[in-house]
């Protein structure tokens, strides 16, 4: 005897949920992809903000601390403040009596064979070490005088280039750039590739075999040649480089978005549309592209990783972004060739391009662990 | 197939040699590709090293430097200058045992002036009589000025005295070939299969990219003296890459080295580094046709504010030094030295403060800002050079920007559209006399004179110059040109070169010279 | 299946043509010419090599000369390594890339494949984000990083392998380059696997064979495999292509006579006729790939058929 009542219990009404909100929830509880997301908003806010909240500026040159290590603890260094400022003293062409050095403030009593230029305050204020020197005495010939300098603390906490520009400033910077760069590359790409590949894989037959064809061949050209055309007629511009890596990532999009064209074509509800009457461009644009978000997003995320080595291949060999802006891949590559005296340069970028590019990563298959019906 | 038989043959060399328990080898560190072994179709130093091991001209540098017999014994200069005779020892000869005859330099140096030939620096000959003119394809080969009196004696026919002559003969495009083997195979005679050499080694194989291997060549009259028996060059670009492999030990030397690791390599090798001047000046070149440019004052002012001990300390990491003149010191044929800029002995600052004071009388200045560009061709201290040096300008109220090339693009643009304000370029001296670089900016040397400095008395003056066979008098000549020059300022010289190299002490009679040249001949390694 | 190859290699020609005639022209708007270096020619000698190179010849003109010498299977001259044509060149360095592609490809394979089938089986515990990671890190650190690192630790300081050079390719010289050119491959591999795994052990047939018990082992091998290599293989096609004609930072940085650099080289030096055969050496792979790639699809996969 079956027991009615329980056959006939009415599960309580829930709200239906779209595909993105299961999606949605799914990825919030991949812990891997909460974390890398979180990551990349700090990596997209330090890009945005990071430079204008610097200690320094991204181009200011500090001449006296070039290649500097990375250090916690302010520079100068004690040993180096007597020393620095009796260099500045003598190449003022002054005899030194003596340089002390008092808490903040460095004292020196020199002499010349004739008048001293009250000028020969810049020679200190020149030297990144020190501020504010003035002539606090004056002897009564006007041959000696003695002056006081503030020893300026300045921090550099990943140390300094080959320039003698705070590291830390430039890999702010260096993160803004290549985000722009791995953003806009992959809309550019995107955008061409998805409407390219959703035609191909829509009109089939010699339309689709000729497109891609063409996307074929362009893949065999030799892009180096292609970046070199770009640098050379427009080098200064970075939004070029954009073009560059753009024009190359479009074609794997336009191949997959295809391919997912292609199969979605023979679905009921394309051939639903099409018997209702709606024009191709419509199918195109409300059914097809929306169906083929799904790999897309995910491929997106894989992209800009792919778009960041492209980038920092492209400054390894030279054609990269142009100073005094730098990016993640000029940083490496300029690192690496300092490798061995000085591995803070190389060390820094790496770490910063070596966690966004994790980020990216896991972020892409928590989505696509997340958009795909068939993983659960 | 050919490149088969190379294959198997240097194998069986290789399997051969490797038998020869005792065969000294010398594996060294070459900083590129020869883009040819046909010395008359070369223009660098990396095949310059290749072919003065192969080959022996007249003259030959001895390890330091100075130019000693080569296939040439003894010579005479006629009184005017203008008539070499070069005496021929008897036993030189080339690797396939044929004797080395005067009739096999007038086929060489009549070969080099070809038109067809295309070679690269005939050029550097052209003080021989009738070259240019054959070389423009206005005289017949056989007008040059060279005659072999007989098998041992060649007669060598200036156009005028040139006090450096025997140096040009030094250059790789005095090296004699031998006839039979061109005649014989065409533009195949460099092939390791037909090639013949009368230097201290032969030619075993060439991989480009690999190795190029060479053996200990019996037949050379100073083979007695030849210490190392068999020498591999290996054309490593990367100049990290040379460092690592020196301090793996696979190579004994490196021809030049990464200037960002000078610092730690000194502190890690110490004296294995070895940092000479060169004969090489690092510089800015100004277009004077353009504005602001076109004013000497703007000119002087962008030029003695720039802190050459920094960019040779700091980013050079002492590589270079600092250029006050364009001709570099230790020159020869240079009797009292080169004219320096008049600023050269002033503090920076007062420099500076004479700067600011220039460009406010030209119309510019803090207040009324320019931009210039700098153009260089994309390399690391290029970028860094240009970085420092706006960072010097901007006092002047000079904007800086840049504008990159790649090395053919940027030199391109230099040759022919002269599309800059301000252009980085460099020159490595062929021969040491000043001539060799203050021609560099005469009006008519269109290929070189990015500046397009155009000054009658200039000319004039190096006219004279080359007149002049009394050298005192020439170098007196030459200095007064210089001196107009640096005020003018159509360069403004930076940093003089030096050359960088690793050399392992195991390696020895290296030694150390403002040519950087050492043939292989003069070393040995000890174990 | 032969039919359907065949069909598809001659269908490539007219790509091949086409390919060919863009770059050739795409090559020559490039300003400066293979003779612009540091040390710039007198106008005549310019002129006589351009002259020997036919360079002074309308482009159209090179165009034609330059396909006839093709169609006689003659590549050119090299313009910047002069001794040499670049059918010599591009024989000498090829045989070089392939090993070195190849091996990488096989160790990428291989390790991808088993680190994937590792993350599958233990699919959302610590295991799968480890080593998920692990193979990540391969793709995150470029290359001209990886190289010199590897280098020196392995050739300078422990002084295990050589620090560089190609020595007719034995073991030792090899073994470096191809860890650096294997390791990006590595993490997508073992991803593409990790997913096809997934999926296939989902499988009602493997459902069934764990329900009787069989060892893991033979599942995974026997009956998950082969339908969890299709997206890996397919991704190999291209990567393969990519590979086996070089890489330029490896050949550089180990002194490797491969043809990865003759790519960016012959480009910088403006050496039109080696660019050119490196085109022609890509497209030729990429088609072949493609196709040997559908072939495999084919034999692994008994439900694809060609029509």
């Amino acid at each position: 005897m079956t027991d009615t009542a329980s056959t006939q219990n009415i599960a309580p009404q829930t709200k239906s949920r779209s595909l993105w909100e299961t999606a949605f929830l799914r990825l919030r509880r991949n812990k891997a992809a909460m974390a890398s997301a979180i990551v990349l908003v700090v990596y997209i806010l330090a890009g945005m903000f990071g430079p204008s909240f610097a200690p320094h500026h991204y181009a200011t040159v500090y001449s006296e601390y070039v290649k500097v290590p990375a250090s916690l603890e302010p520079y100068p260094r004690e040993e180096n403040i007597l020393p620095a400022a009796e260099e500045a003293v003598a190449r003022a062409r002054l005899d030194i009596a003596s340089v002390e050095l008092d808490g903040g403030v460095v004292r020196i009593a020199a002499s010349s064979g004739s008048k001293v230029d009250p000028r020969v305050t810049r020679y200190l204020d020149r030297s990144d070490l020190f501020t504010g020197t003035r002539i606090v005495e004056t002897s009564g010939d006007g041959r000696s005088v003695v002056m006081e300098a503030n020893v300026q603390r300045l921090r550099f906490i990943f140390g300094t280039d080959a320039n003698g520009r705070d590291l830390f400033a430039r890999i702010l910077i260096s993160i803004r750039i290549s985000l722009m760069i791995g953003a806009l590359a992959t809309c550019v790409a995107l955008f061409v590739g998805v409407l390219y590949g959703a035609t191909a894989g829509f009109l089939g037959g010699r339309i689709d075999g000729i497109m891609m064809r063409i996307v074929d061949i362009i893949y065999s050209l030799p892009f180096i040649f292609f970046v070199i055309l770009l640098v050379v007629f427009f080098g200064r511009n970075i939004v070029l480089m954009f073009i560059a890596v753009g024009a190359v990532e479009w074609l794997d999009i336009a191949r997959i978005v295809r391919g997912q064209t292609i199969s979605l074509r023979r679905r009921e509800f394309v051939l639903a549309a099409e018997a209702l009457g709606v024009s191709p461009g419509g199918i195109v644009r409300r059914h097809i592209i929306p169906n083929t978000l799904g790999p897309i997003v995910i491929y997106m995320t894989l992209l800009v990783p792919k778009v960041i080595l492209l980038e920092s291949f492209l400054s390894f060999l030279g054609l990269g972004v142009q100073e005094p802006l730098t990016s993640l891949g000029v940083l490496i590559s300029e690192g690496a060739k300092n490798m061995r005296g000085s591995p803070y340069m190389l060390i820094y970028p790496s770490i910063a391009l070596t966690v966004l590019l994790f980020a990216l990563n896991f972020l892409g298959d928590g989505l696509r662990d997340a958009l795909d019906p068939k993983d659960r | 197939m050919k490149h088969l038989m190379t294959a198997l043959l240097a194998s069986t060399l290789l399997a051969a040699s490797a038998g020869f328990a005792s065969a000294v080898t010398y594996v060294r560190g070459n900083d590129g590709n020869p883009e040819t072994l046909d010395q008359h179709k070369t223009s660098t130093v990396v095949e310059a090293r290749i072919l003065r091991d192969l080959y022996e001209g007249l003259v030959v540098y001895d390890a330091s430097a100075k130019i000693i017999p080569g296939v040439a014994e003894s010579w005479e200069i006629s009184d005017d200058g203008v008539v070499y005779t070069f005496k021929l020892r008897d036993n030189a000869k080339w690797s396939s045992g044929d004797p080395v005859v005067a009739g096999d330099f007038v086929f060489s140096l009549q070969r080099i002036m070809t038109p067809e030939t295309g070679a690269k620096y005939a050029s550097i000959l052209y003080p021989i009589k009738n070259a240019e003119a054959i070389n423009n394809g206005e005289m017949e080969p056989g007008e040059l000025g060279v005659r072999a009196v007989d098998d041992h004696t060649l007669e060598i026919t200036l156009a005028q005295p040139t006090p450096f002559f025997l140096e040009l003969l030094t250059h790789q495009t005095g090296l004699p070939l031998h006839p039979a083997s061109v005649q014989q195979h065409g533009t195949d005679f460099v092939l390791p299969e037909n090639i013949v050499t009368n230097g201290a080694y032969k030619l075993v194989s060439f991989q480009p990219n690999d190795k190029i291997v060479m053996e200990k060549n019996e037949s050379f009259h100073d083979a007695a003296n030849v210490q190392i028996d068999r020498v591999e060059y290996l054309p490593i670009e990367d100049r990290s890459a040379c460092v690592r492999r020196f301090e793996a030990g696979e190579v004994l030397s490196c021809e030049d080295l990464p200037t960002e690791q000078i610092k730690s390599l000194k502190e890690r090798l110490g004296d294995q580094v070895h940092i000479v001047p060169y004969l090489g000046t690092y510089y800015y070149a100004l277009n004077m046709k353009r504005e602001p440019l076109d004013d000497v004052n703007v000119r002087q002012a962008l030029a003695m504010v720039i802190d050459r001990e920094f960019l040779g300390e700091e980013i050079w990491a002492g590589a270079m030094l600092p250029a006050f003149s364009l001709v570099p010191p230790g020159i020869g044929n240079y009797e009292g030295g080169g004219a320096e800029a008049e600023w050269a002995g002033m503090s920076l600052l007062d420099r500076e403060d004479k700067a600011i004071e220039l460009m406010t009388a030209a119309g510019y200045g803090p207040d009324n800002p320019v931009t210039l560009e700098i153009s260089y061709n994309n390399s690391e201290n290029h970028k860094n050079t240009a970085t420092a040096i706006a960072e010097m300008w901007k006092p002047l109220g000079v904007n800086v920007e840049f504008n990159v090339r790649d090395i053919s693009a940027h030199y391109a643009m230099l040759r022919d559209e002269k599309d800059f304000d301000v252009a980085r370029a460099g020159w490595i001296g062929d021969y040491s006399d000043p001539q060799n670089f203050l021609f560099l900016v005469e009006s008519d040397n269109t290929g070189f004179n990015y500046a397009q400095y155009e000054n009658p008395e200039y000319d004039a003056q190096m006219d004279k110059a080359a007149a002049e066979t009394d050298l005192v008098k020439r170098a007196g000549i030459l200095r007064q040109a210089e001196a107009a020059f640096m005020e003018d300022m159509p360069f403004i010289p930076l940093l003089f070169y030096s050359s960088l190299s690793l050399v392992s002490p195991r390696l020895q009679g290296w030694e150390d010279n403002i040519q950087h040249v050492h043939g292989t001949r003069f070393l040995s390694i000890s174990e | 299946m032969f039919g359907y190859a065949v069909r598809r290699l001659l269908g490539a020609i007219p790509t091949l043509f086409l390919i060919i005639t863009i770059s050739f022209f795409l090559m020559r708007v490039a300003p400066g010419g293979p003779f612009d270096r540091e040390r710039t020619l007198e106008a005549k000698v310019l002129e006589n090599l351009n002259r020997v190179f036919h360079l002074d010849r309308p482009v159209w003109e090179q165009y034609l000369y330059y396909l006839g010498n093709l169609l006689r299977g003659d590549l050119g001259p090299s313009f910047v390594y002069r001794d040499f044509s670049v059918q010599q060149l591009l024989g000498n360095g090829l045989p070089v890339s392939i090993q070195l592609g190849a091996w990488a490809l096989l160790l990428a394979f291989v390790l991808g494949a088993v680190l994937g089938t590792i993350a599958a089986l233990r699919q959302n515990g610590w295991i799968d984000y480890t080593v998920i990671a692990v193979a990540t890190f391969g793709i995150t650190i470029p290359n001209f990083v990886v190289a010199p690192v590897l280098s020196l630790v392995f050739g300078v300081w422990l002084g295990w392998l050589p620090a560089g050079g190609w020595n007719g390719g034995s073991f030792q010289y090899m073994l470096l380059p191809v860890i650096t050119l294997a390791l990006p491959q590595v993490a997508v591999i073992a991803r593409l696997m990790r997913g096809s795994m997934i999926e296939a052990l989902r499988a009602d047939h493997v459902r069934t064979a764990r329900a009787y018990g069989l060892p893991v082992r033979m599942i995974v091998v026997t009956h998950s495999l082969r339908a969890a290599c299709l997206p890996a293989v397919s991704y190999l096609g291209p990567a393969a292509a990519a590979l086996l004609t070089g890489s330029v930072v490896v050949e550089t940085i180990f002194g490797l006579p491969g043809i990865g650099r003759y790519f960016v080289q012959g480009a910088l030096n403006r050496d039109y006729t080696l660019v050119m055969g490196t085109v022609i050496i890509v497209a030729v792979f990429v088609v072949v790939f493609n196709l040997i790639v559908d072939l495999l699809y084919a034999a692994l996969d008994p439900r694809v058929r060609f029509d």
